[in-house]
């Protein structure tokens, strides 16, 4: 594909939305178009627009999407949209999919701007690609909200320039025709197919055509429920992740890693009988530890078992949970407010780590030559996991192929690139292409993970108002040096918060707000740094702060004779908020007498442009054994593209908060995790989960916002909410049954 | 090394393979056939579930000699050339699927399921230990559910 020129550049701006666009004609023998993202008209509209009485938070002016956005907006060649000759509408996505169904609703996009069928569009993974700068992360709940308004208006282009193309063929003026289904149709009936289209469109001088996307109100598929458009490719078992690739020559391997996080190799004491054993191809040591690469998995398997090797420490070994608790309830920033003559309300919450535990496992492929590599992993930050492949290989970037491979799972694992740059330090070691496959062990141990977090909550109160509301956040450090801290630097001047924060403070203040008007509201957050594998988990740190933050608002509310439900109305900040708690309480009949061991519990957050709202119902009668046997939620996305899709995120953000609020998380054992299996971290199976879920999608009303992420923190309080009210207890250390109940694997 | 001969998805095949090696990666590594993922290795995550003379197994559990002259059947083997199962229509119908990635061994417990039990109960369903990671146990059961009202 080449690349624009000057001379083949049609000047197609417009707004949409706050950003203008530009898209250019690409010299190919079929009609493709590249647009580029142009500098926003300013974020600042943002600010005006967020005009909540009181006092707005950071977050409420300019959130992490917006940040992303921001970041990527002057990169060139964003997006790349093929027509084909056999009429088919190819889409290049500089993002990852890792199930959250974003090709899926970017294929929608494009459907309906060229009035294509769903089924002949193909969205592509593009390969890494430095020249977007930043414009390859995926993360922040942001790919909707940042690919909506260009690839609506490169979808349009292309259309128009169809049109064109027909009415030249056909010496009619493009205003008298019409396309539907794939095809321009003229007044008198005749049609031409796109792909019989697409070559004229590819050539004709057509400076100053302009486009306008459809009007919203004018959308038929965008907006409607929708299947997956893998879906049938993964019921057949026809999909192909990573491993399921045939890259020539590239032979399964694993690797022995140490009994400690970050532990390293300091002698192999059997190679010679390991590299006897069946199947075994090669040994090679690198930094993580010793990588074997064999015919078989199963061999590679056995013979990294079998490798008797002396380690030297790693860096967390004097570590276990309580030294960690420790220094977390010591890193809490104090409080303003003095307890004193104000009535108030005070709690402290523990959250464990949380392994992400995608069920694909860390996996990837890799072939470095002397002179070239070539990289095939699920990757979310594919262009910082190329430069860092590339300088650790030795190699210039412009000879490494970083290909992006949809992937079995992420909740933020896979922003991490550590198995893609493992496997290329094997492939370069051993001289070979491998196929590089992580345990279930060693990805729960040695993979990434949430990390712990310690809330100090006080809210004070008087005549019925809320006057202060404090919230000091203590965590583990979450790694980010996935490139988001290079996208804080270079929006650094924008951010609506002021002093020189870290990122984390920055990731912190631009993702976290209370939606309640609260008086004077606080929130802080102090990192400890700990040399250990975290990252990202789905919501980042909403989860956990918003979560224990809902589970205050009960009891403040019942501290001051309120309902949980009647009390969040009456101090949320906006209908819109108001309209999206209502609809669960109406729809889960909240307040309806439960039997004893059960109970209700209600759940809200606004985050990213959206909100939503989750009541649940708890069966507690054992509290040693909860579960949620019914859930309602409620989400306003502002504009939803697929709600099917958006269904499928809440829902998962349902499980994931059953499970990580009543049993599932690490525990850290003198340098390493315990579990394991996920007969060990206890993500909830189809037993733990309700056998009646309702989710509604409030309709359409505005650009769309963040999804991904959202359902997490609100679902958490109401589990947490519910669990209270049926057991009579106060939870306050996550997840709540976390016992030790199985033997741990040996180190 | 010792051979086995056995039926993968209706073919015949014969593999050279230690007799403990597991069926799964004489499945995946050996034959290519890809279907059946591994979670685990130790029969706990269920991803690889599939079928040996029709009953769900984890081959990541069997060793290879315990396939000798029986029918495995994988995922792929599971629809009639273009003709879907009505368990994989009905995951089309629920649109099950998130990352996709449990979700072979998910259909392949639900089939092994329906032979058993037509009409399963919430309590029956509640049984199938398959790992979902992306959560998508609720349109699981819808689709257990409406593949048992077809069948
Ligand atoms: S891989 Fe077979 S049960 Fe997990
Ligand atoms: S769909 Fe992703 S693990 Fe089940």
């Amino acid at each position: 594909m080449g690349s624009p020129t000057k001379s083949a550049a049609e000047h197609d701006e417009g707004a949409v939305g706050r950003r203008r666009f530009l898209t250019f004609l690409v010299a190919a023998p079929t009609l493709t178009l590249a647009t580029t993202n142009l500098a926003p008209d300013g974020l600042d509209a943002a600010a005006a627009e967020a005009g909540v009485p009181g006092l707005p938070q950071p977050a409420d002016i300019m959130d992490l999407g917006d940040v992303l956005i921001l970041a990527g907006t002057p990169t060139a060649n964003l997006l790349v949209l093929e027509v084909t000759e056999d009429g088919e509408a190819h889409f290049e996505l500089p993002r990852a999919e890792v199930g959250q169904g974003i090709t899926t609703a970017v294929a929608m996009l494009v459907a309906e701007e060229l009035d294509l069928p769903l089924s002949k569009v193909r969205v592509r993974l593009a390969d890494a690609r430095p020249e977007l700068l930043m414009n390859q992360l995926t993360g922040g709940s942001n790919t909707i909200r940042s690919v909506y308004g260009p690839v609506r208006r490169t979808a349009a282009a292309a259309r128009a320039r169809l049109v064109a193309a027909a009415g030249r063929r056909w010496d009619l003026s493009p205003d008298r025709l019409v396309t539907r289904d794939g095809a321009v149709v003229a007044p008198d009936g005749r049609t031409a197919s796109y792909g019989s289209l697409t070559g004229l469109a590819a050539t004709l001088p057509l400076q100053g055509l302009t486009a306008k996307p459809k009007p919203e109100s004018e959308h038929t598929l965008v907006g409607t429920p929708t299947s997956r458009i893998d879906a049938r490719a993964m019921v057949t078992g026809a999909m192909r992740y990573t491993l399921d690739l045939d890259v020539a020559g590239a032979k399964p391997t694993m690797v022995r890693r140490p009994p400690t996080i970050n532990g390293t190799v300091r002698s192999v004491n059997n190679e010679t009988a390991v590299r006897a054993m069946p199947g075994v191809i090669d040994l090679a040591v690198v930094p993580t530890g010793v990588a074997v690469m064999a015919e078989t998995f199963g061999q590679a398997l056995d013979a990294k078992d079998a490798l008797d090797v002396t380690w030297n420490d790693g860096t967390v070994d004097a570590l276990s949970d309580a030294d960690i608790r420790k220094r977390l309830r010591a890193a809490a920033l104090p409080f303003v407010v003095p307890p004193l003559l104000t009535r108030h309300v005070d709690a402290e919450f523990d959250f464990a780590f949380v392994s992400h535990a995608p069920l694909e496992t860390n996996s990837a492929i890799a072939d470095v030559r002397d002179d070239q590599a070539e990289i095939w992993a699920g990757l979310k930050s594919a262009i910082v996991a190329k430069q860092t492949i590339a300088a650790a290989i030795g190699l210039p970037e412009d000879r490494v192929t970083v290909h992006v491979r949809q992937s079995g799972g992420s909740f933020g694992r896979r922003l991490f690139f550590d198995g893609a740059l493992e496997a290329a330090q094997i492939s370069k070691a051993m001289a070979r292409p491998v196929k590089l496959m992580w345990s279930r062990i060693d990805d729960m141990r040695h993979g990434r993970a949430r990390p712990a977090t310690h809330h100090k909550i006080r809210a004070t109160y008087a005549l019925g108002q809320v006057l202060t509301y404090e919230h000091r956040v203590a965590a583990v450090e979450t790694d980010l040096r996935h490139g988001l801290g290079e996208i804080l630097t270079a929006t650094a001047a924008r951010l609506p918060v002021a002093g020189n924060l870290s990122f984390a403070q920055t990731v912190f203040l631009t993702t976290v707000k209370v939606p309640y008007d609260f008086g004077v509201v606080t929130e802080l957050l102090n990192e400890v740094p700990l040399k250990m594998h975290t990252a990202s988990w789905r919501s980042v740190y909403s989860a956990n702060t918003r979560g224990a933050e809902e589970i205050l608002v009960d009891e403040l509310a019942n501290r001051m004779g309120k309902d949980p439900v009647a009390f969040r109305r009456a101090f949320l900040k906006t209908d819109r908020q108001r309209r999206v708690l209502d609809k669960v309480a109406a729809a889960g009949n909240w307040g309806r007498t439960m039997p004893a061991g059960f109970a209700q519990g209600v759940g809200f957050h606004d985050e990213y442009k959206s909100c939503t709202a989750c009541l649940v119902e708890i069966d507690a009668r054992d509290p040693g054994k909860p579960r949620v046997v019914r859930a309602v939620i409620a989400a306003d996305v502002g504009r939803p593209i697929n709600p099917r899709g958006l269904e499928a995120q809440l829902l998962g953000g349902l499980t994931d908060a059953i499970s990580t609020t009543l049993r599932a998380g690490l525990h850290i054992d003198r340098g390493l995790p315990l579990e394991g299996s996920y007969s060990q971290f206890h993500y909830a199976r189809q037993k733990d989960s309700p056998t009646d879920v309702r989710i509604f999608i409030m309709p359409a009303d505005g650009e769309p916002g963040g999804a991904g992420e959202l359902g997490v923190p609100a679902a958490v309080g109401a589990i947490a909410n519910a669990y209270a009210r049926a057991t009579g207890t106060r939870p306050r250390s996550f997840p709540i049954n976390f016992d030790v109940d199985f033997t741990p694997f040996p180190r | 090394m010792p051979t086995y001969t056995f039926a993968v998805n209706g073919k015949t095949v014969t593999v050279d393979a230690p007799a403990d090696m597991p069926l799964l990666w004489v499945l995946r590594d050996k034959l290519g056939v890809t279907g059946p993922k591994y979670g685990c290795g130790i029969d706990v995550c269920k991803a690889c579930t599939s079928h040996l003379d029709g009953e769900a197994v984890n081959p990541c559990v069997v060793p290879v000699s315990e396939a000798a002259g029986r029918e495995v059947t994988t995922i792929e083997g599971l629809a009639e050339g273009d003709t879907l199962h009505p368990v994989q229509e009905a995951w089309l119908e629920e649109d099950v699927a998130q990352c996709g990635y449990c979700q072979p061994g998910q259909i392949m417990a639900a089939v092994a399921l329906l032979r058993k039990n037509a009409d399963p109960t919430d309590a029956e369903i509640d049984a199938i230990q398959n790992v979902c990671r992306c959560g998508t146990y609720f349109r699981i059961r819808e689709a257990i559910k409406r593949a048992a009202a077809k069948m």
